[in-house]
């Protein structure tokens, strides 16, 4: 049984969300997610300043298994991205919910957050699949 | 239903991730394919690889059926022991399966098949067997593993009798020999050092635990699978199947054409497309941008398309690689097609890694 920490909002396509209390929010792949894609071996990021959409592809997850795109879980605009995971990507692997973010993105509409899922929900989803 | 090995339970208490793989339930990781990977090559990791269908050929015409058979020679076997890599192919020149033949004496011999295609493969053995004098037989009584390494013999040596270790102590690459309860060859799939050992069922999951406890590290098929393809050998399905010529899956040299008589099956095409240099063939490519090669993807040369048949991320060179079938004329360099963009990838010969060490 995955990791879902209760304090985190989801998309379907796994990604999760974390309100940092200032506007801005933290992106990475659930653990879950990692599990599915396996041993990471590149993380492609956008950059900072980038404008993106809910639901559009803005970064890859490459894995010994697949390439994986991940999926902007709101709109705004990229406001930092873990640079750390360049030289160390496997850290997706060892603490998605920690030191394996992959960016933040200030919100350009918060009421987007309300299309996520809880982390019952996503547990929900996860169970469907 | 799925067929399970006799480790089966030894995977499951070392927390494998099980898959299915052709009909088997098999190990694809037990938490890090990448660490497993490095395992087999900086110290010693082991496979189960039972699932490999094992063979006896045995009678009169053992040698004569084997000539008719693959498309190596095993005349070319004379010392006891000793073990040859070839094709079994088809009357269009295709490959139906790449296997391993142990020459113990002209009316015995061991051959280890895939699992994939054991059902075809056993077939093929039975229908060209029917005009010799030979039994063949399977051996499913036998489970497999591989240990793999630099310190995989020194490892393995711990769990062997006196008696056998005396018996593989100087035994060359590409030799087998029944010791004890044991069948230990110096083959294996990785471009590493150690020992494939066949073993009785009853015994494997023992044997594995006494690897375990020399400290040889478990593998899944997924390191097996980037050990391979760094070591450019070839995994049938994706490299070469019965559509595709050895010629072209770089298999040239697990073909005898000496002597011009012996009337292997498929030898009449293959002459025919060595002769007119028809075939593609198959190369290895180097992706030293972010990305990873995958199998299906398009090359694109000056000298024509070609696809990729398989594809990794190079644990050990850090980047991707992979087995490409192109065009002959094709230069040191080509595009990929991945992820609608084009990138440049360097040609090399097949093999990436020998002993550790990155040969491209």
């Amino acid at each position: 049984m995955s990791n879902i920490p209760s304090e985190l909002k989801y998309a379907s396509s796994h990604e999760w969300v974390r309100a940092e209390g200032d506007g801005t929010y933290t992106v990475g792949i659930t653990e879950h997610a990692q599990e599915l894609l396996g041993d990471m071996v590149f993380v492609e990021l956008p950059e900072v300043g980038d404008e993106v959409d809910a639901g559009e592809d803005c970064a890859v997850a490459e894995s010994v298994k697949a390439a994986s795109d991940i999926y902007a879980p709101i709109g705004g605009e990229i406001v930092a991205i873990n640079e750390e995971l360049e030289d160390a990507p496997e850290t997706v692997n060892s603490d998605p919910y920690g030191d394996g973010w992959l960016f933040r993105i200030k919100a350009s509409d918060e009421s987007e957050l309300e299309n996520l899922l809880d982390a019952e929900g996503y547990q929900n989803n996860i169970d469907e699949d | 239903m799925s067929s399970k090995t006799p480790l089966h339970a030894k995977h499951l208490e070392a927390g494998a991730k099980m898959v299915d793989f052709h009909g088997w339930e098999m190990p694809i990781n037990y938490g890090s394919q990448i660490e497993e990977h490095n395992a087999v090559r900086t110290d010693a990791g082991m496979f189960d690889v039972s699932h490999m269908t094992i063979v006896d050929v045995q009678g009169d015409d053992a040698k004569a059926f084997l000539q008719k058979l693959v498309a190596n020679d095993v005349a070319k076997l004379t010392v006891a022991g000793k073990a040859l890599y070839t094709g079994m192919l088809n009357e269009q020149g295709g490959v139906i399966d790449d296997l391993i033949i142990y020459f113990f004496s002209d009316t015995e011999y061991r051959l280890v098949v895939n699992s994939a295609t054991r059902e075809k493969d056993l077939a093929h053995l039975a229908a060209v067997s029917a005009d010799f004098n030979v039994s063949v037989t399977e051996r499913p009584e036998f489970a497999m593993i591989a240990v793999q390494g630099p310190n995989a013999k020194a490892k393995t040596a711990n769990v062997l009798s006196a008696a056998q270790q005396q018996a593989v102590a100087d035994m060359k690459p590409f030799f087998g020999v029944q010791a004890g309860d044991l069948f230990i060859a110096t083959t294996g799939y990785t471009g590493e050092d150690g020992y494939e050992i066949v073993v009785p069922n009853e015994q494997a999951a023992d044997l594995w635990q006494q690897l375990l406890d020399a400290g040889v590290a478990p593998a899944g098929l997924g390191a097996r699978d980037t050990l391979r393809l760094e070591a450019g050998m070839n995994l049938y399905g994706l490299d070469m199947d019965e559509s595709v010529s050895p010629l072209a899956a770089n298999m040239a040299w697990t073909i005898a054409w000496e002597p011009a008589e012996r009337d292997f099956i498929g030898r009449a095409v293959l002459e025919q497309q060595r002769a007119d240099k028809s075939t593609d063939k198959l190369v290895g490519l180097v992706l030293e941008e972010k990305g990873v090669l995958r199998s299906g993807l398009k090359v694109v040369s000056e000298a024509g398309e070609g696809v990729i048949t398989s594809g990794t991320f190079s644990p050990t060179l850090g980047h991707s690689i992979a087995l490409a079938r192109v065009p002959r004329e094709i230069g040191e360099t080509a595009q990929v097609e991945m992820r609608k963009k084009l990138v440049n990838v360097k040609v090399v010969k097949p093999c990436f890694v020998r002993q550790g060490k990155a040969v491209v």
